[in-house]
């Protein structure tokens, strides 16, 4: 869960705008597919880092600016990111058409070998050696999942941003620790973030 | 379509959730957890846990556990079910307020929320580490390879496939 899910981690990747140096022709439907499907299955442990360099550097069919205003847009916006972003990136190029070409190739190759994993654990998911070396796994993933919320923390403790860290924690709390539900909670953080994070503007402006 | 067919359950659960699925795939673990284990039995915390390090595992988003769910509740139709009812609906919300606001940096709206949410999204993942932790670490030799695993991924820049691949490595050798 590294990188289509850590926003903060891809701040500093901003470049120098690479100007018109973009290709001629925009990329018929077949090409997005098969575009999307490519870095879809080399994205172990998020797509996020291959998206941007198939299409920024590769295809160049964003500038990075472009690419970066359109991740902060599919950021913002509830859901998954990069599939957020699929369908955004593919809609810009070719209409609705060009994003739903775009979301299928991220999503039917990987959704297909995830189903026949699905099939093959429903079988062998009791085998003593799967159970072990899933367990294995378990732990490992869990250790990355911290190593990225140390991450995205860093920043947060650097300012001493006494307000994020309260609701960061009251978050935490709420959800790790409580088990509340996760719309009751975000119906009373979302407000209340945006409140003290527009207040606070407002004070370091004047 | 009535309220007992369980494709239609994984449609409404994973709709809704992923409409409030701020921060992506990860912040929405313990959704998914208090859903899938707590609330519908639909998977045992074991389940869960193993379906966590498949997603992890496998090429793709990692939001794909959801077809795993899917899988588990209704097979093949449930996995499709699933993994497009957490997809579409916030692809298509995303193209409309994309056409919307042509232009992002004009307004610091979209800046100012997306600042707001960001320490918002950072306890939840903290929450879903959490979780996991409690369904993964059942003993010592586990705790102490989690924390290796986030000592050694926070501090170089190693491909994390490698460690999850090292910790299946450690599993099937019955060392954790």
């Amino acid at each position: 869960m590294s990188t289509d899910s850590a926003p903060a981690a891809q701040e500093p990747d901003r470049e120098p705008d690479q100007g018109p140096d973009l290709a001629d022709v925009p990329p018929g439907l077949a090409a997005l597919f098969v575009a999307f499907a490519r870095m879809s299955l080399a994205g172990f442990g998020g797509v996020l880092v291959f998206a941007r360099h198939a299409i920024v550097e590769q295809h160049r069919w964003m500038t990075a600016d472009e690419f970066n205003e359109t991740f902060a847009l599919c950021h913002f916006l509830p859901g998954p990111n990069i599939v957020n972003l699929s369908m955004v990136f593919g809609a810009r190029l070719r209409g609705l058409a060009g994003g739903v070409a775009a979301f299928a190739g991220l999503l039917l190759p990987p959704t297909l070998i995830m189903t026949v994993l699905a099939i093959i654990y429903a079988h062998f998911g009791d085998l003593d050696v799967l159970r072990r070396s899933l367990g294995g796994i378990s732990c490992a993933a869990v250790g990355l999942l911290i190593a990225v919320v140390l991450r995205m923390m860093t920043p947060l403790f650097k300012r001493i941003d006494v307000v994020a860290l309260i609701l960061m924690l009251g978050v935490f709390l709420a959800i790790g620790v409580l088990r509340l539900p996760l719309q009751a909670v975000l119906l009373v953080a979302v407000p209340v973030s945006i409140g003290a994070t527009y207040f606070l503007r407002r004070k370091v402006a004047a | 379509m009535n309220a007992e067919n369980p494709i239609w359950a994984l449609i409404s659960t994973f709709g809704l959730m992923s409409l409030f699925a701020v921060g992506g795939a990860a912040a929405a673990v313990p959704e998914m957890h208090r859903i899938a284990v707590e609330v519908h039995h639909w998977m045992t915390d074991k389940q869960f846990a193993d379906a966590y390090a498949i997603a992890q595992l496998s090429p793709g988003p990692n939001v794909l556990i959801v077809t795993l769910i899917g899988y588990a509740v209704a097979g093949i139709p449930g996995a499709l079910a699933a993994t497009l009812a957490m997809c579409l609906p916030t692809a298509l919300l995303a193209y409309y307020v994309s056409r919307l606001l042509n232009r992002p940096s004009q307004s610091r709206w979209p800046g100012l929320i997306q600042a707001a949410l960001v320490p918002l999204s950072i306890g939840l993942m903290a929450a879903s580490a959490l979780i996991l932790a409690r369904l993964t670490d059942h003993t010592i030799a586990a705790l102490l390879l989690t924390a290796m695993v986030a000592v050694i991924a926070s501090l170089s820049r190693i491909n994390p496939l490698w460690l999850l691949l090292g910790g299946g490595l450690l599993g099937f050798a019955g060392i954790v």
